[in-house]
């Protein structure tokens, strides 16, 4: 009988409508508790996250596309366990982390925004048109050919996203976007993030970028302390670090 | 624009031809330059290298210069040794040579994209499919060393300038253990992050290879 690798099971059935659900997830590190008894769904089209620092929130967005898997509960993508169906959740969840460079794996910016593509398998020619298309879109056409690392900060956050988004994938989560960029650039993200047609999950300190989300959700000593619109769920944060 | 990945954008005839072409062509001159050790050969080679990198592919001289330079002092050590053991006939051989191979390298670089170098490295590794390797992971391999040498090289700057802000003067071998430590830790927390990146960008998403005698 042929054994299946975990997570390379055939393409299974996917419900968009169901969005992300977390079911009594928890999560550790050796002895340290992270997350614990987090219980959520998440349908609306912005969600922002915030938290301390330690308070589990980069690693509640790593079980959003299975770079984590939890140590309990389930976290479910469409319906799909990330557990179970990591290659179909990965398509869907795409992933920019804080620090572009650890992103960036090819030399030079077309090659690295081809490399999602080249994954999926996507031929040649559309991979081309998609590359260029996308590179257009965020200002970097000009920069096709050049090498990553002599990019500036802003560009190379664009870069990383660029490889995300020509992936096509139907949700986002950014795990602290903005942290390293100026205003302006901090600013051009932001307005990025804004126009997205996905569903977007953003871990953020920068309490501005969370103008016009739908929900926010304040993370605390690894649970779930605040789930409210942007307005309400920030002044709970704001009160909860100032108790402290 | 250059870098590590070296690539000048351009379209002429150089550019356009096959990158395994010219890494055979390479290959060839290097054999050439060894398996017929005169100064005529050698100064010719150089002379054809120059002719196809400045004149066909039209690279900046200034490119082809900094290749020269980055080799200049052990250009001038060897010279200067083979000079006192062998002779100025061989000493002018050996630098021709050494010149010609290095320039020669980076026209290739220079007119070839890193992606048509990676394929040619998957084309020749496709063999090792037999043993179960994947050939594309090699390819990555390559891209990656490529792209990550100037990024260490910049997280080793970092660590310099930050311990000359807080006073750091070693000098030496000194120097180079309290440079280590640190930018290991960043190397190894870069590589820890790169790797979720591949992850979450379908890395595994390639076929795995398979070894064609084991039976499934």
């Amino acid at each position: 009988m042929r054994r299946r690798r975990p997570g390379s099971r055939a393409e299974p059935v996917a419900d968009p409508a169901r969005g992300i659900e977390l079911r009594g997830v928890g999560h550790g590190y050796g002895d340290r508790t992270v997350l614990s008894g987090v219980e959520l769904r998440l349908t609306e089209r912005r969600i922002g996250v915030v938290g301390g620092n330690g308070s589990g929130k980069s690693t509640f967005a790593r079980l959003l596309n299975g770079l984590v898997q939890p140590s309990a509960g389930q976290v479910l993508v469409d319906g799909l366990d990330t557990a179970v169906h990591l290659r179909a959740v990965r398509r869907r969840v795409g992933f920019v982390f804080q620090d572009p460079d650890a992103q960036i794996v090819h030399p030079t910016v077309a090659e690295d925004v081809a490399y999602g593509l080249e994954n999926q398998g996507v031929p040649p020619a559309e991979r081309g048109s998609r590359v260029a298309e996308v590179l257009e879109r965020y200002g970097l056409a000009g920069h096709a050919d050049h090498p990553a690392h002599l990019l500036s900060g802003g560009q190379k956050q664009l870069l990383a996203i660029a490889g995300v988004l020509v992936m096509r994938p139907a949700r986002i989560v950014f795990d602290e976007p903005t942290t390293l960029l100026d205003l302006v650039n901090a600013r051009r993200v932001a307005r990025l993030i804004a126009e997205l047609d996905q569903q977007v999950v953003v871990v953020t300190h920068q309490l501005d970028l969370l103008d016009g989300f739908d929900r926010v959700l304040v993370l605390d000593g690894g649970t779930v302390v605040a789930d409210d619109e942007p307005t309400a769920a920030v002044a709970a944060y704001r009160t909860l670090m100032a108790d402290r | 624009m250059t870098a590590l990945g070296l690539y000048v954008p351009g379209g002429s005839a150089v550019h356009r031809c096959p990158a395994g072409l010219k890494l055979a062509a390479l290959s060839a001159l290097s054999v050439v330059l060894f398996a017929v050790p005169t100064v005529p050969v050698a100064a010719g080679a150089l002379g054809l290298v120059l002719l196809l990198g400045l004149a066909a592919a039209r690279l900046p001289v200034a490119l082809l210069g900094r290749q020269a330079r980055a080799v200049l002092v052990w250009l001038v050590a060897l010279a200067a040794v083979t000079a006192v053991v062998s002779g100025a006939a061989s000493a002018t051989l050996v630098t021709l040579r050494l010149l010609a191979l290095v320039l020669a390298a980076a026209v290739v670089t220079a007119t070839s994209r890193v992606s048509e170098l990676v394929a040619v490295v998957e084309w020749l590794c496709a063999p090792l499919r037999l043993v179960g390797v994947r050939p594309a992971r090699i390819g990555l391999l390559v891209a990656m060393a490529l792209r990550f040498i100037p990024l260490v090289a910049e997280r080793a700057d970092r660590v310099r300038e930050a311990q000359a802000a807080r006073g750091g003067t070693a000098r030496g071998v000194r120097s180079l253990v309290t440079l280590a430590v640190p930018l290991l830790v960043q190397v190894l927390q870069l590589a820890h992050t790169t790797a979720e990146a591949l992850d979450a960008r379908g890395a595994d998403d390639e076929a795995p290879a398979r070894a064609l005698w084991r039976r499934t």
